[in-house]
């Protein structure tokens, strides 16, 4: 490959031109050959696994194509908007999507808090920092699957250890994800538990860029502890919360494993998402109605972005 | 923002004082220790449970400490249910996505980077792009084309969408952009040809990038659930989360005590692995903010 790439350079050079400018273009040519080459595994991939499904999902959701057109997808009819209007009229996807917006506009403000008290936490220490950060991370490696087996046994009523803490304190612990009203915000906590140590870092890292001299300053002017934190460090730190708003609804957005290890979507749909959804779907077969879906999905996740960036963007 | 500093505020409490200080510090390990021990005590929970016998598993009231000790629910997760198989096919999965991450994705990455190209700016933009894409939006059309390429339940099937990904070029086109351009031009001088320059003076540069992005995917992959369900059919592809979820929902999904021992299988390694690479790892969490 190395002498396929200079051969050029041993060519001899036509006639006219200056050399330098020549010898410049013959460069930049050879640069460019360079640069396509390198790129070309990662664009073949990427465009038959990537970027071409999520062009042949958005066709697919105006087909009525099913799990047995699979062999011809070329030859399903065309169904128009039928597909979302469907989805709009079903029932259950409207349940759904409360759900998903419920775990969203609730986990992504509790986990952000969290996150934001462990990240004031470790950067008001000294010691054993690194020894915190760790341990707040741990879970975020972890498969969700996992937890999800885990948190299942944790919350048992009778066998799990979360009841058996709350009743040496005297509380009888319910039947958390037994019952419907306590299923969807006991996989909450569970998300927040898991996913905070992502934007601890990320906002620990925000935190050691707002300026020692700056907070120094509104000390002298006698300012408190709460009031530098609330007018000083706040405001600087609007674009890394910004940030982690937006990866963090992103991710819930699509949250899955969870109910699906945990409850199976129960009780009474109570924690099915959207995601789930499709993915039930797709197992009946449906694919076209899974595709529309999984756009409205697509959409929903592109609109929040937006929303948070205009909430949370940096004031004039 | 300045004109809220200027504002006089009165002073609420002494905490500038040293003594309050080193009194509040106290307290705020002690806060720190108890949220950390909240982080830690499902794992804990996890692992002694997961040498509990059945019935102590399912004792009321729960057990903290194992009465009696037993490996029985891993020789089960081992002899009798395939779990050495499924270490397998999620160890081959993870490290070949991982391989291809890393190759292709410093490729790419080089190449908006350092080269100049008609359409490099598009391809950023499309690639970047997709970072946004939810997984749930690709799945259906993807298991069509798998379908179609006879590729479900093979390893290919599993590890082909996942071989090349935004993030990869992301992270090795910000680390190329820092490194300077004068060791492109020394080695042109020396006569080095492009691909060349790439590989024996640049690329060898980006060990931290490499690293973080290396393990990035490598427990992305290990911890993937949604297309290892669809396209391993048989027992025999499954990946360890497909196997775990499915007895967690199936007949297995009374066996408490062998559930916990297969959580422990799955979480364990990455644990001790993400113990042994954290500062890169950290680091990488700081650079992308995408885990």
């Amino acid at each position: 490959m190395t002498t396929a790439t200079t051969a050029p350079a041993s060519r001899p050079a036509p006639t006219g031109g200056s050399p330098a400018r020549r010898r410049r273009s013959l460069l930049q040519r050879r640069q460019a050959r360079t640069a396509w080459l390198l790129a070309l595994p990662f664009l073949l991939l990427f465009a038959a696994f990537t970027a071409g499904p999520v062009f042949a999902s958005l066709l697919m959701s105006f087909t009525d194509m099913r799990s047995t057109d699979v062999r011809t997808p070329f030859a399903v009819d065309l169904a128009a908007f039928d597909n979302y209007t469907a989805l709009f009229q079903d029932a259950l996807f409207r349940k759904v999507a409360v759900n998903t917006a419920i775990f969203v506009l609730v986990g992504v403000p509790l986990t952000m808090v969290l996150a934001l008290a462990a990240a004031v936490g470790l950067n008001n220490i000294t010691r054993l920092r690194a020894f915190f950060r760790l341990g707040y991370y741990l879970p975020v490696v972890t498969s969700i699957v996992a937890v999800s087996v885990v948190w299942r046994f944790l919350l048992q009523p009778d066998t799990g250890p979360i009841n058996q803490l709350l009743g040496a304190v005297g509380i009888g612990g319910p039947d958390w994800l037994g019952d419907p009203s306590l299923a969807l915000p006991s996989i909450i906590a569970m998300a927040a538990w898991r996913n905070l140590g992502t934007l601890m870092v990320i906002f620990l890292a925000g935190l050691q860029t707002v300026p020692r001299e700056l907070l120094e300053a509104a000390e002298v002017d006698g300012a408190g502890r709460w009031q530098r934190f609330r007018h000083v460090t706040l405001p600087l730190l609007r674009p890394t919360l910004l940030f982690g708003a937006v990866i963090t609804g992103i991710g819930y957005l699509q949250f899955f494993e969870e109910p699906f290890v945990m409850t199976n979507g129960g009780p009474l749909n109570a924690t099915r998402s959207v995601s789930y959804y499709i993915y039930d779907q797709f197992s009946f077969g449906n694919y076209g109605y899974a595709a529309a879906a999984s756009y409205v999905l697509f959409v929903a996740i592109v609109v929040l972005t937006a929303i948070q960036f205009r909430v949370l963007r940096p004031k004039a | 923002m300045t004109t809220t500093i200027e504002t006089p505020a009165p002073v609420r409490d002494g905490e500038t004082t040293g003594g309050t200080d080193r009194r509040s510090s106290r307290w705020l390990y002690v806060v720190l220790a108890v949220g950390l021990l909240v982080m830690a005590l499902p794992f804990v929970w996890m692992v002694l449970s997961s040498v509990k016998p059945e019935a102590e598993v399912r004792s009321i009231p729960p057990t903290w400490l194992p009465e009696t000790y037993t490996l029985e629910n891993y020789r089960e997760l081992f002899d009798r249910l395939s779990f050495p198989t499924y270490f397998f096919n999620s160890t081959v999965v993870a490290v070949v996505v991982t391989a291809g991450n890393l190759v292709f994705g410093s490729m790419l990455g080089y190449a908006l980077a350092k080269l100049e190209f008609r359409g490099k700016r598009v391809v950023f933009a499309l690639v970047l792009g997709t970072l946004m894409v939810p997984g749930m939006v690709t799945f259906v059309p993807l298991f069509v084309l798998v379908s179609n390429m006879g590729l479900t339940n093979t390893f290919p099937g599993l590890i082909l969408p996942y071989l090349v990904g935004p993030l990869g070029v992301f992270l090795m086109r910000q680390y190329f952009l820092g490194l300077p351009d004068e060791l492109i031009q020394a080695a042109r001088v020396d006569g080095a040809g492009e691909l060349r320059i790439f590989w024996s003076v640049m690329l060898p540069l980006t060990g931290p990038a490499l690293a973080t992005l290396g393990i990035l995917t490598f427990l992305t992959s290990w911890n993937n659930f949604l297309w290892p369900l669809v396209v391993a059919q048989t027992e025999d592809m499954y990946t360890l989360p497909v196997a775990l979820a499915l007895y967690a929902v199936g007949q297995n999904a009374t066996q408490y005590g062998l559930l916990l021992a297969g959580a422990v299988v799955v979480v364990v390694p990455v644990i001790v692995l993400f113990l042994a690479v954290q500062r890169y790892f950290v680091q990488g969490i700081a650079m992308t903010g995408i885990k």
